[in-house]
């Protein structure tokens, strides 16, 4: 009896230094630091910033024009997991992020780690960001640091058990970040480029690819773009591949007007969480829209019905 | 021949019919065709700002006229208890009648000022449609939840 009592206990034990071991958060090595310098420009971090989606979360909800330059967060995500309240990364340097350094900002993005060493859930999609290009962390950077500062204080998340344990975060990222590209593209400049936007700064799979363990995992990327459940609320995000649930019958033009003007070829509009976003990407130049419509093209069609 | 009774049975099913006829036009089904009918306008000018047909000043005007008109007392189409069943209609439509009353405000104010004067040429057009269009997407942002 004893001895069982032992053993459960070297078997408990055993677990949860494994546990703690594999969920230690990473941080930035030398193969990213040797590229981080604070000469961003701040004009090509700007470009990054919208295409990024930062102030679709970030800038209080239903922000409009300048405001949504104020990256106080103010801005409550309600999810099936629970409530996420977006944090204030407006250069303040008491409640935002104007203390950090930009390697602290490269480990937020690639690693979601904070400077504090611990796990960001993935609600802030770093697993898309993890494929960003090191010039472009330090123009990203340049561009927020020139923001208005925000005095905004948010809530702690009011996340259900067993989500609100922050080192179970670790096990999800062993799983399922991966900074390698979803689908390729071969050479092609054009499809290069979109690939980056969508996969990457655009984070479009985060809503429009379905995840896997009943919702709570990691994207599906043999479903990539093919619409699923809304993280927020009811509703669906739409099937964005060129299958026959998808935007097939959709020409290049049409989704680079979509992009454009919030108008689909049917003359409806963009609802939903898809109207901030399109407003972003109608800050982007035509040849950064005409590249997602090229690589949405390419795109394996996926028919989710 | 009709017999009295036939002829009370026969109005009877009538009356039922038409019961039944009434309870399927209902509030949803009349802003869905309303909707359809600002789509339709939409459709016109958008076609011509995108470049996909001839613009055409006084068409273009006449279909943001129409699109006024259709637009008109939307915000009453959506009594409580309308957000359940066959429509995209958020249930914040119910919840925050002040904030979609507000909305729907903006997007007529943005036809009233399109529609002052026929757009003068392309450019002007795509400057209405844009303006109207904001509106469109300000409120589908809110209120209206896809769900195919």
């Amino acid at each position: 009896m004893k001895r069982l009592l032992m053993v459960g206990l070297v078997a408990a034990l055993t677990g949860l230094a494994a546990f703690w071991l594999l969920t230690i958060p990473y941080t930035s090595g030398e193969s990213v630091t040797a590229w981080l310098k604070d000469d961003g420009d701040i004009v090509k971090g700007e470009a990054i910033f919208w295409a990024s989606g930062c102030a679709s979360c970030h800038a209080a909800k239903d922000a409009q024009g300048d405001q949504k330059l104020v990256l106080g967060g103010n801005h409550a995500l309600k999810t099936p997991v629970g409530t996420f309240h977006v944090p204030n990364i407006s250069p303040d340097q008491e409640f935002g992020i104007g203390n950090w350094t930009l390697k602290e900002f490269a480990d937020a993005l690639l690693f979601g780690t904070s400077p504090q060493g611990r796990h960001y859930y993935p609600a802030f999609p770093y697993s898309s960001y993890a494929g960003m290009n090191f010039e472009d962390i330090n123009h990203l950077w340049a561009f927020i640091k020139t923001l208005p500062a925000s005095k905004t204080q948010n809530p702690p998340h009011d996340l259900a058990f067993p989500f609100n344990i922050s080192r179970g975060t670790g096990l999800w990222k062993m799983l399922y970040l991966d900074a390698a590209s979803v689908i390729s593209v071969g050479d092609d400049p054009v499809l290069q480029r979109g690939q980056y936007l969508v996969e990457v700064l655009g984070h479009c799979g985060e809503c429009h690819t379905p995840r896997t363990l009943g919702g709570f995992g990691g994207l599906d990327r043999t479903k990539w773009l093919s619409g699923g459940p809304a993280p927020e609320g009811e509703g669906k995000i739409p099937d964005i591949t060129p299958g026959q649930s998808g935007i097939g019958a959709w020409s290049q033009e049409d989704i680079v007007y979509y992009l454009e003007t919030g108008f689909t070829p049917e003359f409806d509009s963009a609802g939903g969480s898809m109207v901030s976003v399109q407003e972003n990407m109608a800050k982007l130049p035509k040849s950064d829209l005409e590249a997602i419509a090229a690589y949405l093209k390419s795109v394996p069609a996926i028919s989710s019905k | 021949m009709f017999s009295k009774k036939h002829f009370a049975t026969l109005s009877v099913a009538t009356v039922g019919l038409a019961i039944a006829t009434m309870a399927v036009a209902g509030p949803i089904e009349d802003r869905q065709a309303k909707m359809k009918a600002v789509g339709k306008s939409i459709g016109i000018v958008g076609k011509m700002a995108k470049g996909q047909s001839d613009f055409d000043a006084a068409l273009a005007l006449q279909a943001l006229t129409d699109m006024k008109a259709a637009a008109a007392d939307f915000e009453t189409l959506f009594p409580d208890g309308s957000g359940e069943g066959k429509t995209e209609a958020a249930p914040a439509i119910f919840t925050d009648r002040a904030g979609f009353d507000a909305k729907q405000a903006d997007f007529m104010a943005s036809l009233d000022k399109v529609t002052a004067a026929a757009p003068a040429d392309l450019k002007a057009l795509q400057a209405s449609l844009g303006e109207v269009g904001k509106n469109c997407g300000a409120c589908h942002k809110a209120y209206r939840v896809k769900k195919n």
